[in-house]
């Protein structure tokens, strides 16, 4: 086998493990509109009362658009809030006065954060808290409103 | 007295036997570490070793993968129908493959075809004395022919797994996009609704690194510790495709449950 045969196999090679793997990063894994540094996001904060099963790198969603991830949940020791850091693209500019929602998608889906932009001119800004707020639904608690309510009558 | 000794020492064997081996593999791995300076001097040994282990193994690899992808996509296709939740399809054909089957798989592969040739190799080159040569020449073996297959083994088999995953994504697409007819927007928006750059695709080339030094390893070790016969050799080759599919079965239990 000649050098130069050798050297060009192994370099087709490489080529087919660099393009497989671009085609592994852009078409199969996850655009989360967000954009690569930091100084094109924002953050804000949404306290919850309950936040079901909401997880890390859930989609933050306005009108079915995802705008961008939850990147950290705490809680706040005081109030027992569950505080979620939500990271939004700095494309979206939302009034302060915009309310957050944990939903799912169809019966049992994946949880997310829904924004409902409000009517104020005041824009929110990074490090800013979303006040208007309401928790995840749960399957438990709904059953047991259904239960109490039905035996009451 | 005597004979419950023997009885204890004939009982502690295997793992004793396992010991000697672990220290062993461990000790060939820092000794190849120390000479690794000397094929990168000369990139035309690695490259060839890339040639022989990884070129040749391209076929094999994207064959089977597609062939994996398919039955992904087949029997993804029967289980999630009784659901209703055909949609699901494209996401379970590639986490599958990007997660467990692309590394395992492509290491396991890769051992049968590239990591019993080299056990063959080195254990030939110790019956027919070469090694012996090589060292009275003041050839170091270890630097002129274990060190560039460690490293050509540790290239190929991530760019190796790359292409399996590839391939193998293109077998559940043809499966259910062409032949079972879900819908083609549908396949990819549900995969890439469900993958993770960091999480599924990099942990995934991780492992695949990790796979290729055991089983290069492996390969090496056994060549160099086979019985300078005919059958020494052959039972070297089996000892290496066996205890290559073991490793890395286990180690990838391991993984997992380290990274996910």
């Amino acid at each position: 086998m000649k050098r130069l045969t050798i050297d060009f196999s192994v370099g087709i090679f490489v080529l087919i493990g660099i393009c497989c793997l671009a085609f592994l990063s852009i078409k199969v894994a996850t655009h989360t509109n967000l954009g690569s540094s930091d100084k094109d996001n924002y953050t804000v904060y949404a306290g919850f009362t309950n936040i079901g099963s909401l997880k890390v790198n859930a989609p933050v969603k306005v009108s079915g658009f995802v705008v961008g991830r939850v990147t950290n949940i705490s809680l706040n020791p005081s109030t027992y809030q569950a505080i979620t850091t939500l990271t939004i693209n700095n494309h979206y500019l939302f009034s302060s006065d915009t309310s957050a929602q944990i939903l799912t998608t169809g019966l049992l889906g994946e949880q997310y954060v829904a924004l409902q932009s409000g009517a104020d001119s005041a824009m929110l800004k990074n490090g800013d808290t979303i006040s208007i707020t309401s928790s995840a639904m749960v399957l438990e608690d709904l059953i047991g409103k259904f239960m109490t309510g039905s035996t009451s009558k | 007295m005597q004979k419950l000794i023997n009885y204890l020492v004939a009982l502690g064997n295997p793992f004793a036997g396992f010991i000697l081996h672990l220290g062993g593999v461990f000790n060939l791995f820092l000794e190849i570490l120390s000479s690794i300076a000397y094929p990168l001097k000369k990139p035309a040994l690695i490259i060839k070793e890339i040639y022989f282990s990884g070129v040749r193994s391209l076929v094999i690899i994207a064959i089977s993968g597609w062939f994996v992808g398919m039955v992904l996509g087949l029997q993804g296709y029967n289980t999630l129908q009784r659901f209703g939740s055909v949609s699901m399809i494209g996401s379970l054909v590639a986490l599958s493959l990007l997660r467990e089957l692309g590394p395992v798989l492509t290491a396991i592969l890769f051992a049968s075809r590239a990591g019993s040739g080299i056990t063959a190799e080195i254990g030939l080159m110790k019956a027919t004395e070469q090694l012996d040569a090589m060292s009275v020449m003041a050839v170091s073996p270890i630097k002129r022919i274990v060190a560039p297959k460690f490293i050509g083994g540790i290239i190929s088999v991530p760019i190796l797994t790359c292409l399996f995953n590839t391939s193998g994504i293109f077998g559940g697409y043809f499966v259910s996009v062409l032949l079972l007819k879900l819908d083609n927007g549908i396949f990819w928006s549900q995969m890439s609704d469900s993958i993770a750059l960091h999480e599924d695709i990099f942990n995934g080339i991780i492992k695949s690194f990790i796979f290729g030094i055991a089983v290069t390893l492996i390969a090496v070790y056994q060549g160099f510790i086979a019985k300078p016969t005919a059958d020494g050799v052959s039972s070297a080759t089996t000892r290496t495709v066996v205890s290559s599919a073991l490793v890395v079965l286990a180690l990838d239990f391991i993984l997992t449950a380290w990274m996910f």
